[in-house]
């Protein structure tokens, strides 16, 4: 059952050791100890297959470590079942390429989780799915399924999908991937606006985290880093504490690409 | 929730359901099918008891959602069907009810026509066909989309976004093909006694349609009825039940699709028949 404290941690990781998605008793990264304070602003980076989409998903919630707590707006991680919705739905979570549901419009998609959890007809969600698509720029696509779309509005949509039960903390699997300049440009700004407090989000700050195989177009001094390499997670602190890391991993990951 | 899928994922994500070292003796690969059959068993029945109980627990929940998805699932099992189980009926027709009329005619047993109807037809021949057709057109389509849906990761977007997959994919799968069953099988047999009768009258055969009809409602009992209904019900669930759960109860890759929804029709058709048996078994003893 789930344990309610009065911590004000959004996420808090202590000795957990995260296992793998597909199968669970392969442990990607050991002993993580991470606390994640209400509107910070989060940036874990790592290699390709070194763990991050799996952190992330112990982070949601989704998944419960092998060993040691992972707590989510106080709640056991494990323990967020049917009678911790209203927990659950505190945390929104865009995948990696946005997982959107194919058979769906990008409307149909964003409206899914607001129409599944307060019962809406779509004419009831039509209003504030509008609202949100237009925030993202992606009225225009809205009747169009997820195949016939760019990767760049398929990432938007999943962002709204995320956005549209208005949560507290916003989990990002390496939203730039496969993004074009323009509109990393615009998701990094939108962010940034989240984290600040946006108007939509009646000016509440957003806390955010994501993850990224990239540091450099995180690079802001307000914003917190940490670094997994070699199954472990490690806390880096500011930018500045990044560009001071001597880390091989941080290294590569702050490097030019080549060509 | 997300335990619900999570709980048959243990039962199938066992060491003997990923890649087992080759056999060393026949007994070994005999034992070895023989487990993973059992396990099989094991993870059906719990999937199936999980979907029952999400069916009785969320009955009205996001009824906005899951009406239109479970009304969907209707006309894709049961409507969009009809035109095919016409032809059906009219084949089944020639080939058995008129065939049947003829030779008991010829032999001067027209008396047996009614029982011999019931038995074959709306017993046996109704249902079995119904059900196979609907697993080889609607089921492995179930197979391939929730296999794709899970090998692209629709199912943990589904829980990340607090939506039961249970709920939101198998729920209006299983009412949809259970509800379609029953009623093609219906169809199936009205109009494959109707067109019996049509190609008998062809033949000339001394039949009127009020004999006919006689004989056909003589020979049927309300447990006829109530053993119909219940046997057509059971086929939808339970094809429903193992299509759904080889697209969805297993971590997939999308090569693996194709060779799980071969798997899936022919456990499918093994479930069928043992249903069949067991109503078999429930006529006699009646």
């Amino acid at each position: 059952m789930s344990e309610t404290t009065f911590n004000p941690a959004v996420i808090e990781m202590r000795g957990a050791s995260i296992g793998a998605m597909r199968d669970a008793s392969l442990v990607v990264v050991e002993d993580v100890h991470w606390t994640v304070q209400p509107g910070e602003f989060w940036v874990v980076a790592g290699q390709q297959y070194s763990g991050k989409t799996d952190l992330l998903m112990h982070a949601a919630g989704l998944m419960t470590p092998g060993c040691g707590t992972c707590r989510v707006f106080g709640c056991e991680s494990g323990a967020l079942g049917e009678a911790q919705l209203a927990d659950r739905l505190r945390v929104g979570f865009v995948f990696a390429g946005g997982k959107l549901f194919t058979r769906l419009t990008l409307a149909e998609n964003v409206a899914l989780p607001l129409r599944y959890q307060k019962d809406l007809t779509p004419e009831e969600a039509g209003r504030a799915v509008e609202v949100l698509l237009e925030l993202l720029e992606i009225t225009s696509f809205a009747n169009f399924l997820p195949a016939n779309v760019a990767a760049n509005w398929r990432q938007r949509a999943a962002l709204a999908r995320a956005l549209v039960l208005r949560p507290e903390l916003l989990l990002l699997d390496n939203p730039l991937g496969g993004l074009g300049v323009r509109h990393r440009h615009w998701l990094m700004q939108f962010l940034e606006q989240l984290a600040a407090g946006h108007d939509f989000f009646s000016g509440r700050p957003m806390t955010i985290a994501v993850t990224t195989d990239d540091l450099r177009a995180w690079e802001n001094p307000r914003r917190r880093f940490a670094v997994l390499e070699d199954r472990a997670f490690s806390v880096l602190g500011s930018w500045n504490d990044v560009k001071a890391s001597g880390g091989r991993v941080v290294k590569e990951l702050l490097a030019e690409p080549a060509g | 929730m997300r335990g619900n899928l999570a709980k048959t994922l243990e039962l199938a994500n066992t060491e003997v359901f990923r890649r087992a070292a080759a056999s060393k003796s026949y007994t070994d690969l005999v034992g070895q099918k023989l487990f993973r059959a059992l396990l099989t068993m094991q993870g059906l029945g719990a999937f199936a008891l999980i979907t029952l109980g999400v069916i009785l627990n969320k009955m009205g929940v996001a009824a906005n959602v899951i009406h239109p998805r479970i009304r969907q699932e209707i006309s894709r099992a049961g409507v969009a069907m009809l035109p095919m189980f016409l032809f059906v009926a009219l084949a089944l027709g020639f080939l058995v009810v008129g065939q049947t009329v003829s030779v008991l005619a010829k032999v001067g047993a027209t008396d047996y026509l009614g029982t011999t109807m019931v038995v074959v037809i709306v017993r046996e021949l109704g249902p079995l066909l119904t059900a196979m057709l609907v697993l080889a057109r609607v089921g492995t389509a179930h197979v391939i989309e929730l296999g794709t849906a899970r090998a692209l990761g629709e199912v943990e977007a589904l829980e990340a976004l607090g939506i039961d997959p249970v709920h939101y994919l198998i729920v209006p799968r299983v009412i949809g093909m259970s509800l379609g069953i029953f009623s093609l099988t219906i169809y199936l047999i009205l109009g494959a006694l109707g067109s019996g009768y049509i190609f008998a009258f062809l033949q000339d055969v001394p039949l009127t349609p009020g004999d006919y009809l006689k004989q056909i409602a003589g020979s049927l009992t309300w447990l006829d009825f109530a053993l119909l209904a219940l046997k057509t019900v059971m086929f939808g669930f339970f094809i429903a039940i193992v299509t759904c759960y080889h697209g969805l109860a297993q971590p997939l890759r999308l090569e693996d699709v194709s060779r799980v929804a071969v798997r899936a029709v022919t456990q499918g058709i093994i479930v069928c028949v043992l249903v069949d048996a067991v109503f078999i078994v429930l006529y006699l003893l009646t």
